[in-house]
Parts: structure tokens; sequence; C-alpha cells
């Protein structure tokens, strides 16, 4: 595993790597460089699964963070593979070409944050969300409560409490919620 | 090309396009008519009553109550309860907990296409308020908005003896004449229309599947 990372710090400028498990290990990559290193890891160093692909807004840095969850089968070990992109220009690289269950994971994506993969199979049919017609719903300034209330409306007479305040009134009846 | 049987009283069906508005039928629903002999209507529902055929339709996690109903156990074949696998054999819909916008569409058109009578229970709390997905941005947080209900079981989720009991209940109600949804959908069709229109963006099928 230290070869391998010691290889993949020397041709991809790889950083970041952090060994979460036994079996498991993440590392950070620069976009350009990703698609090149994700195939290098099937082709010659035996990660032949793609787990899954998935995404995390750090809105506050202003990115999104790709993640690509590979296996090898022989070593039974993970490689969690980081890719930070812009939120401004959310392009990135497919690779339906590896994996051909890409392009449902890149689908998504671009239904639920608005990532385009240009050249993904399909990408423009809609996934979950049909005829959805306000920003991406995964996108953390996307507020559902909000369009919740406007959309769907809410039944009168629903309210909700606070647990912790809720069981003391609960447990200490005659004493009006006090504790003490 | 213009339908032909276009008149005042017909339905727009604006979904669809030219060439599909003429395969489409674009009349209204009508309202069901009880027997002007009261005897008769009540014997009608007496036998609505004790053959409640089911749609096999699960729209949420509460279908999975819906599969113990048929075994030894529940056996809901003493009440006159089968599954049946397309809309046109049913009279029962069964709203298995929260319905998400992709699959109200799909409840529409289900509704629509059954024959009358015909009567929908709801299973769970998340039809009545949305219960737990009610800050959901693609579930519906009131059922009732988009298809008239005839019984709630409330519960997260109900037991199956409570979808036995629930069936008890609208045999009772039906018995005594009280299960009006699919008239209440026709007399307010126009305000149920806008209501699901308002949620459902991709409006590509007719105003009404017959």
């Amino acid at each position: 595993m230290n070869d391998l990372m010691e290889r993949l710090q020397r041709d991809f400028g790889v950083d970041d790597i952090t060994v979460r498990k036994p079996a498991l290990t993440t590392f950070r990559v620069k976009k350009d460089s990703a698609e090149t290193l994700i195939r290098e890891l099937r082709d010659r160093e035996g990660y032949t699964h793609l787990n899954f692909m998935t995404c995390i807004d750090y809105i506050e840095d202003g990115i999104f963070t790709l993640v690509y969850m590979l296996h090898n089968y022989d070593k039974k070990l993970s490689l969690g593979v980081h890719v930070d992109i812009s939120r401004e220009n959310e392009d990135m690289v497919s690779i339906h070409t590896l994996w051909a269950q890409a392009w449902t994971y890149q689908r998504e994506l671009r239904e639920m944050y608005g990532i385009n993969f240009p050249g993904s199979p399909r990408l423009e049919e809609d996934f979950c969300l049909e005829g959805w017609d306000d920003i991406p719903p995964m996108r953390r300034e996307f507020d559902t409560k909000e369009f919740s209330e406007q959309r769907f409306g809410h039944r009168e007479g629903r309210h909700s409490e606070e647990p912790r305040d809720h069981m003391k009134v609960e447990l200490y009846p005659n004493r009006g919620g006090d504790e003490k | 090309m213009k339908n032909s049987l276009n008149t005042d009283d017909t339905l727009e069906n604006s979904g669809l396009t030219e060439e599909e508005q003429l395969l489409f039928s674009n009349a209204r629903p009508r309202a069901y008519e009880p027997y002007p002999i009261k005897a008769v209507e009540d014997f009608a529902n007496w036998a609505r009553a004790n053959s409640l055929w089911i749609l096999a339709f699960g729209t949420g996690c509460g279908a999975i109550e819906l599969r113990p109903l048929m075994t030894a156990r529940f056996d809901a074949n003493r009440f006159g309860v089968a599954g049946r696998p397309t809309p046109r054999q049913s009279s029962v819909f069964i709203i298995g907990g929260y319905a998400s916008v992709k699959t109200l569409k799909r409840i529409i058109r289900s509704y629509e296409q059954m024959q009358g009578p015909k009567f929908v229970i709801c299973l769970g709390i998340c039809p009545i308020n949305g219960g737990m997905y009610f800050d959901s941005y693609n579930t519906i947080n009131q059922f009732d908005q988009y298809i008239p209900v005839d019984l709630y079981a409330t519960g997260c989720m109900p037991r199956p003896e409570a979808l036995v009991a629930s069936i008890m209940a609208l045999q009772k109600k039906i018995k005594a004449g009280e299960c009006d949804g699919a008239n209440r959908y026709v007399e307010n069709f126009d305000w149920y229309k806008a209501n699901q229109k308002k949620v459902i963006k991709n409006w590509d099928m007719p105003d009404y599947n017959w």
C-alpha cells in the first residue's frame, strides 16, 4: 500500500493521504489528473470495482468534493479518491467509459447537485425528480423546508416539541417541569 | 386538426401534443347515481363491501404491510379481499405511506383508471400531514388534496392487524352508503386537478385517464 501511495504521490501529486481503517485509505487528487489516475488504478493495480461515487457540498469553501470509492478484490482493500471541483464551474470528466454503471451515478449527481459530466449517456433525462423547476435540491443553499411549505403546504394543527423540555414536563408535572 | 368531439364541457388535455389529443378521450368523469330504490342500493352496497379487490401497487413503505394480509395468519380472503394486478379490476386503492411527486403521478393515473365504485385507504401518518417527511422537497404532505380519501389508518407503520381493522371499518362505511370519495372527486374535479398540476410540473398525460 505504501509503495502504491508513494508512486501516486510522485506521478500524480496526490496529497491528504489518510488511512481511515486498515482496509480503507483515502487521498485527494487534482481534477485534471483524476480520470487518468482512476484508469491506472483499475487497469494496473487491480481496483476493478467501483463501489459508488458521490458528492459532498462544502459551501463554505465554495467546492464540491467528489468521492470515487474503488475496491480491490484480490487484496481486499478499498481506496477513496477525493476530487475537489468548483461549485461555480461544475464540470467533471465522465468515467462511464471505465464502468458502465457510473452513468447512473452521474445522472443522479447532475440532478441533485447540478454537476455536469459532458459525454455521459442520458445525462439530461429526469431521474427521480420529474419536471424539477428549482435549483438542484441537494445543494446546501436550497431550503427544503421553505420549498415544502410553499409547494405542498401544511395541514393545520401540526406542532413539534423540543424533546428535552417536553420530557421535563412529562416527568415532573407537579413542579411545572422544574427538575429541582 | 381538432377533435370533433370537443364541446364546452370537455377537458382541454393541454399536456398532450395535438396528435396525441386525437388518441385520448377528453370527456369529463361522471358522478355515480345510486339506484332509486333504497333496498336495491343497500343490496349493492352489501355486495360491494364483501368483494374488495385491492390494487397491488405498493406506493411506499406500507406496501410491506399488504403482503402478510394474504398469508394464513391474517387471511384477508375471509373479508372477500383479493389482490389484483391492474387498476381496471380493483376497487380499493391502499396508499402505503409517503407518496413522492413521481409516485403521485402514477397514483393519479391508476386511481382514475379504476372503475367505480372505488375506495381509497391511506396507511400511516405520511399521507395525513407528511409524517417524518414534512420538510421533504419531493414528498407531498396532504394526500387528500390530490385524491379523495375514504379512510385513514394512522401509525408509522400500522401493523397488518390495523389494516384488517381498517378494512372492516371500510366495509361498515360502504354498507352505510357513506363512501362517496369517487363522487367527491367528480364534483370537485377542477379543484383536485389544479392541486395535482401545482406539484406535477411535467403533466404529459390526459386530464382524466379513462
